[in-house]
């Protein structure tokens, strides 16, 4: 049950993009057509779930028997860039044609706040093993939701009569505005309806 | 102590990550076409997108792909166009070396102003204002916009102020000619030896109002000096590359503007 109410938590009422104001560089840099975007997201979302379970193994593993929590962010941060250079190869040797696409936001997930942000929310919320694993993945998957969304928004507005100097990113803006108010709607009565809370 | 046990654990925690990259780039290493990596390593690596793409990278990926000719990259010649061919196995052809020559010889003294520009020391902003400060509009304005253009330092100015390329240093990238609001700077074939160093088509007595060293169109370079290749077209004598030297100098010579410059 906790699960799923993590799951619920990270994709709709606390997402990260639209709610936590988390990685908006790719939201906005990638989102202009929807196959990149898809890409950006699952790479999104694999380096959350693997950088919460890593991290919090690091932490409950190697800092806190120690007593080296203070150290948290800069390991944290040693983590995830490896594991955002491991994708980088990754989709060097898989997929050099969306390897192009995502261009210069590849290695800026290094330092997307999105990745660090789950990975201090899963100790700050002193979740387990498994519930940090579903926190990331749903971190992910709210990031994936997010991009995909807006990028089909923003291929939409490609075809419409915008005026010129709203076109482009303030027009993807206001955009991304009106959809954050949307998700307001999503708050903690969504998991006391749903008898999750 | 927790400083040593602080160190042990970051310093460990790096030293595996890097180790887990190292072996994931030796298992995931992509093989590179052997053509674009010989290209690559032949390039002439000035970057100076002369050949029209965004760099030398950029040139030789088009090469190995087959989406370019070799022979477009002018600071690499007609050597580096005959390497290129052998590698991709093809024949290549490959024009005269170019290199940008400043068709102007007017100077202070030599020229008249309009006006005096107290401005940004640019070619190009002074151009917004009456095409510049010259009484001659199709001359050089002296502010040196293709100096800071050039890559390859290759335009320098002379002690009476006007600006000449060296070249010696010049690649034939053709970033001054594209700078120039007024066209003055053109690529001409490396081997051109004499050279009607002005660009004016203005008629020969507009020329002569504004200007000491202007091309008036007088043709004596044409007629009298036949075998000397020059040509006047629309105002304006053009020179030859392969004019035969005795004559073009006699020429030089005969010019009443001293235009014909020997380079």
């Amino acid at each position: 049950m906790r699960i799923i109410a993590i799951l619920l938590t990270y994709v709709f009422i606390n997402n990260f993009i639209l709610v936590k104001f988390l990685g908006l560089c790719p939201f906005i840099g990638v989102s202009k057509n929807s196959e990149s975007a898809v890409g950006m997201g699952l790479a999104v979302t694999f380096v959350t779930g693997t950088a919460s379970v890593v991290c919090w193994c690091i932490y409950h593993g190697l800092l806190e028997p120690f007593g080296l929590q203070y150290l948290q962010t800069i390991a944290f941060i040693l983590v995830i860039a490896a594991l955002v250079q491991l994708v980088e190869m990754v989709l060097k040797k898989m997929s050099p044609s969306l390897y192009k696409a995502l261009g210069i936001f590849l290695p800026l997930i290094t330092t997307n706040c999105a990745v660090l942000g789950i990975a201090i929310i899963n100790i700050d919320e002193s979740y387990n093993l498994i519930e940090s694993f579903a926190a990331g993945i749903a971190a992910g998957i709210g990031f994936t939701m997010a991009i995909i969304l807006m990028s089909n928004i923003r291929e939409q507005l490609e075809l419409k009569p915008v005026r010129k100097s709203f076109k482009g990113v303030p027009i993807a803006f206001i955009s991304a505005g009106i959809m954050a108010l949307a998700f307001m709607a999503f708050d903690n009565s969504l998991l006391t309806n749903l008898h999750l809370a | 102590m927790a400083i040593l046990y602080a160190f042990l654990i970051i310093a460990g925690i790096g030293a595996l990550l890097g180790l887990g990259l190292a072996i994931a780039d030796k298992k995931l290493a992509i093989e590179k076409d052997e053509k674009l990596v010989a290209l690559e390593q032949i390039m002439p690596g000035a970057n100076c997108g002369g050949c029209g793409f965004a760099g030398c990278a950029d040139y030789a990926a088009a090469v190995a792909s087959g989406k370019a000719e070799p022979g477009l990259c002018s600071p690499g010649g007609k050597d580096l166009a005959e390497k290129m061919g052998k590698i991709m196995g093809i024949e290549v052809t490959v024009g005269e070396k170019k290199v940008a020559y400043i068709f102007c010889k007017g100077s202070c003294e030599k020229t008249k102003k309009d006006y005096d520009y107290k401005g940004l020391t640019d070619c190009n902003a002074a151009s917004i204002l009456f095409k510049g400060d010259n009484g001659c509009k199709s001359g050089c304005l002296h502010l040196g916009s293709c100096m800071a253009v050039c890559d390859s330092n290759a335009i320098f100015r002379k002690e009476d102020g006007t600006l000449e390329v060296d070249r010696t240093k010049c690649i034939g990238c053709g970033k001054c000619t594209k700078v120039c609001p007024n066209g003055v700077i053109k690529l001409i074939e490396d081997r051109t030896q004499f050279v009607v160093a002005c660009n004016s088509h203005d008629k020969g007595a507009d020329v002569r109002k504004v200007c000491e060293v202007g091309c008036i169109g007088c043709k004596i370079c044409q007629v009298k000096f036949p075998e000397a290749g020059f040509k006047v077209e629309d105002n304006l004598a053009v020179s030859s590359p392969v004019a035969p030297e005795d004559q073009a100098a006699l020429a030089m010579e005969a010019c009443p503007r001293k235009v014909i410059t020997r380079r």
